[in-house]
């Protein structure tokens, strides 16, 4: 199995992207987005540009499946880490542990 | 290029690990190694993310006011620093799998020196919030966190904290706390990968590496990569959270 | 490559892994997996005998119920590193480190792991932890519990918390490299032929263990850190004053703290999967479902962590799911006991040592877990928190279970890693001295639990004065009875009846090499035809002239090496 070469096009193409998706995020900001969404913009593109780095710059679409179950275990494991960790925070106001 | 091998390893590469078959599943295990230890530094980073999201979810108004005070400028451009190093870094790799020695130990000198750049600005920031009195507890002795606090109707004081309605000094102080922890962390990482960078200019110039052997080159490649997602995160979370509440 | 000559290997042959090369660099700085899984477990067993020293005090401390022996701030001392050397430094590292270095290359039919010099800087690391933390329990130790609870951790304890969170830090990189090791090593070299399906069921456990390394260490890591920096700082984010919440640093402490204890757990039942199967002489019944298990109980074993926040302001209903899966995780634990059962059913068992301590093992590991279930359970575990049915549960667990599946491997490979044999009578007898030790030591500490003494306090009400004087009746017969194999395998190594190179007659590759192996491991690379627990008749020529009819003696075409 050969190493996959890829095109020098390929990563000028990604970093002006990233540099994109940075002034995009830099003027979202200053956006007044109503509710929460000025928290989804911000996480949205940075990780529209984390994915663009995993994918081309560090070759993972390129890669084994081996190498793409660990990248999304890896996500998925923090992802269980925040997820039963806040549940507990978000949830502890809903039972009233008064009685009556 | 390298000598044909004079070692007592018979067929192939003379940086072929006696424990090894073949070149390929030396390199398999190198960069599947190199992912498995990015796995632990997620896991790693995850945590203070996990404490970030948490104290920003139940102090949001506290969590602006300090991130307000932060310096959107040098972020930004530190942002794009550390981008531009992604690609040059991307490019060594590519460089080093054509065989292109110049271009390749240029790009990773490039590489080194915008880490460097980044490192510079970071401190550059780090001392602006040591005279901002803006360090959390008692880090520096004697100097504990003590901001001035912006007064309505005095005039606009750059070192002073705008606190946002329901933000208080102790929140903010978290707020400080977790960012430094963050940053301090990654710029931690920085100055490792720096090390490694260096490791790799040298190696280079040393022709260690060529199109069939380059493994540590792609490896810390990846780590490289890695910090700069760390970064492409930090940023938006930590400059950019209230600047629309404070236009 | 070429295909295997014969399977006829010599016996004892002058040169092997141990003799190889002499003085103290070539130990110190050298790459041989082997070696390295000695020089932990020198390192192991020292730190075993200062937990052991410290678990005496506290049983001495506990005989009477007035703490006359030692001051509670001593006392609060000595139970702590008893926890933080016992499971740091001696549980955590014991099997993978010794019998996982050693073995798992071999198993696989490699010459060595895939990163040597990573195997050895992982060694000095868990060296340098272990230093730090000698430096710092000598120059006045640390009272905190092992859990660290903060506030009392960062703001109020007086003690050398920061110091011992460093040696444990660093420590924990030393796992994290076995781990990564490991993993790495499985997917990528293992022999043609040998698929994953082949493997033994060592190989599982130690990949279901590696994942968990890798997967928790690093948040452990950066809660210590977390901790650390907020006593250097006087603030933090675990501290109320702030807005911060200490409940936080229990769920980090956990995420890892849990899982822990499956890497603690998971490599002895690989061990135990090896004695059953081996001297059953007899497949390991649903080997599918009991290597499925391994890795089911690292991935469920993640998603627990809240059981030991349970009388904490943690949710009622974060509460209720922790406490489900709680008791879901015991499901691939049992799923295992069952299999081992099912595997003994009809089979030809013979009873030497490591047999011994793996049906103890099976017992104890059922009763420990069981009454995990009594603690998943949130209202009786409002009762039974932080009472000594807890320190009774995890007891049987990690020395009912864990430390006899260790003495079991290490009985069990013994010949292979040195080329001598244990003495077989003494094995047996301490193996029995060690069982009922172990159980008196620990079965009256449910009761007293049960009947609300609390734990970690040195001073106790006279009721549960009976139960105490029992528990360190039993500590003392368990103490003796350990220290019998520490003797009679040192005497070992210089008197003891050399070995062949398969006293067992079992078809692993681990067998297939001298006893001592030579450095490299194999001459030529393995093909594998057989299946795991593929026993052959015990006649040599007969498994030879076996081999021979699968064509393994010939240039076989069409054997693809297995990767991924």
């Amino acid at each position: 199995m050969s190493e996959h070469i890829v095109p020098v096009k390929v990563y000028v193409t990604i970093f002006l992207v990233l540099l994109v998706g940075t002034t995009l995020t830099v003027i979202a900001a200053f956006i007044d987005f109503p509710w929460r969404l000025n928290t989804i913009v911000a996480l949205t593109i940075a990780t529209v540009k984390a994915t663009f780095v995993v994918l081309y710059f560090m070759h993972v679409r390129y890669s084994t499946r081996l190498v793409w179950v660990i990248v999304i275990a890896a996500f998925f494991w923090m992802a269980i880490l925040f997820a039963f960790t806040l549940a507990d925070y978000f949830t502890r106001g809903w039972l009233s542990t008064q009685s009556g | 290029m390298s000598s044909p091998a004079a070692t007592d390893h018979v067929h192939g590469h003379p940086a072929l690990q006696h424990h090894f078959e073949n070149m390929e599943q030396q390199r398999e295990a190198g960069t599947l190694g190199m992912w498995i230890f990015l796995v632990t530094e997620i896991m790693f980073f995850g945590g203070m993310f996990l404490a970030y999201a948490l104290y920003r979810t139940f102090y949001p108004a506290a969590f602006a006011s300090g991130s307000n005070h932060l310096d959107i400028w040098l972020g930004g451009f530190n942002t794009a620093v550390l981008i531009l190093s992604s690609f040059t870094m991307a490019m060594a790799v590519y460089f080093t799998q054509v065989g292109k020695l110049r271009p390749q130990v240029v790009c990773l000198g490039l590489t080194l020196l915008l880490g460097l750049t980044f490192l510079g600005v970071k401190a550059v920031e780090y001392y602006s919030k040591y005279e901002d009195h803006l360090i959390p507890g008692h880090v520096i002795p004697g100097r504990p966190f003590d901001p001035k606090v912006q007064e309505e109707g005095q005039p606009l004081d750059p070192h002073a904290l705008h606190l946002l309605p329901g933000a208080t000094k102790e929140k903010v102080e978290l707020f400080y706390w977790i960012y430094f922890a963050m940053t301090g962390m990654h710029a931690v990482h920085m100055i490792i990968g720096a090390g490694l960078l260096t490791y790799l200019i040298i190696f280079s110039i040393r022709l260690r590496f060529d199109p069939e052997y380059h493994s540590p080159v792609e490896v810390i490649g990846l780590y490289w990569h890695f910090v700069d997602i760390v970064w492409i995160f930090l940023f938006p979370l930590l400059y950019l959270l209230g600047r629309h509440f404070h236009h | 490559m070429q295909p295997i000559e014969s399977f006829e290997v010599p016996v004892s042959p002058k040169v092997n892994y141990i003799n190889a090369q002499y003085g103290l660099k070539s130990w110190l700085l050298t790459k041989d997996h082997k070696r390295i899984a000695l020089l932990y477990l020198g390192s192991i067993t020292f730190f075993f005998f200062i937990g052991g020293i410290y678990a005496l005090m506290i049983r001495l401390e506990l005989l009477t119920p007035q703490g006359d022996f030692l001051q509670s701030t001593t006392y609060n001392k000595v139970f702590t590193q008893h926890g933080i050397i016992m499971i740091f430094f001696f549980l955590i590292p014991s099997i993978p480190a010794t019998l996982g270095n050693f073995l798992i290359p071999m198993m696989i039919g490699a010459k060595d792991l895939a990163f040597p010099r990573i195997n050895l800087l992982s060694w000095y690391i868990y060296l340098l932890g272990g230093v730090i933390t000698i430096y710092a329990l000598l120059a006045g130790g640390v009272d905190t519990g092992w859990t660290f609870y903060t506030p009392y951790s960062t703001t109020y304890s007086n003690s050398y918390v920061v110091a011992t969170g460093l040696g444990i830090f660093i420590n924990g990189f030393s796992s994290i490299l076995t781990g990564l090791n490991f993993i790495v090593t499985i997917h990528t070299m293992r022999a043609p032929g040998m698929k994953w399906f082949r493997m033994p069921l060592f190989l599982w456990s130690h990949y279901a263990t590696s994942l968990i390394m890798v997967l928790g260490t690093p948040v452990i890591a950066i809660t210590i850190l977390l901790l650390a920096f907020e006593r250097v700082a006087g603030v933090g984010i675990f501290n109320p004053a702030l807005g911060g919440d200490p409940v936080l640093f229990q769920h980090l402490f956990w995420f890892y703290s849990h899982p822990a204890v499956y890497i603690m757990v998971l490599p002895s039942m690989g061990v135990v999967s090896e004695l059953i199967a081996n001297f059953s002489r007899k497949n390991i019944f649903g080997y599918s479902f009991v290597a499925f298990s391994s890795i089911a109980i690292a991935v469920f074993g993640f998603l627990v962590w809240g059981h030991h926040l349970f009388v904490t302001p943690q949710s009622v209903y974060a509460a209720m799911i922790f406490s489900f899966l709680s008791f879901a995780v015991a499901i691939p634990s049992a799923i295992k006991v069952f299999n081992w059962t099912a595997t003994l059913y009809k089979s030809s068992i013979s009873y030497e040592t490591p047999m011994l301590y793996a049906l103890g093992f099976i017992g104890l590991f059922t009763i420990g877990g069981m009454t995990g279930l009594f603690l998943a359970s949130l209202a009786v575990d409002v009762h039974l928190s932080d009472t000594y049915f807890v320190v009774a549960h995890f007891h049987y667990i990690m020395v009912g279970g864990a430390l006899m599946g260790y003495l079991g491997g290490l009985h069990y490979w013994w010949p292979k890693i040195t080329g001598r044999m244990y003495p077989e009578g003494w094995g047996r007898f301490s193996a029995l001295v060690i069982f009922v030790g172990f159980n008196l030591t620990f079965l009256p500490q449910f009761v007293a639990g049960y009947l609300g003494m609390p734990r970690r306090y040195h001073a106790y009400p006279p009721e549960f004065q009976v139960f105490n004087v029992l528990s360190t009746a039993g500590a003392s017969i368990l103490g003796f009875g350990m220290l019998i194999p520490a003797l009679y395998f040192v005497w070992s190594m210089r008197y003891g009846r050399h070995a062949e190179p398969n006293p067992w007659h079992l078809p692993g590759l681990e067998w297939r090499t001298p006893s001592p192996p030579p450095t490299e491991n194999f001459d030529v690379t393995p093909i594998v035809t057989w299946e795991a627990y593929e026993f052959a008749p015990a006649e040599e020529t007969e498994v030879v002239g076996k081999f021979r009819d699968q064509g393994a003696l010939a240039d076989r075409p069409g054997i693809e090496p297995e990767r991924g």
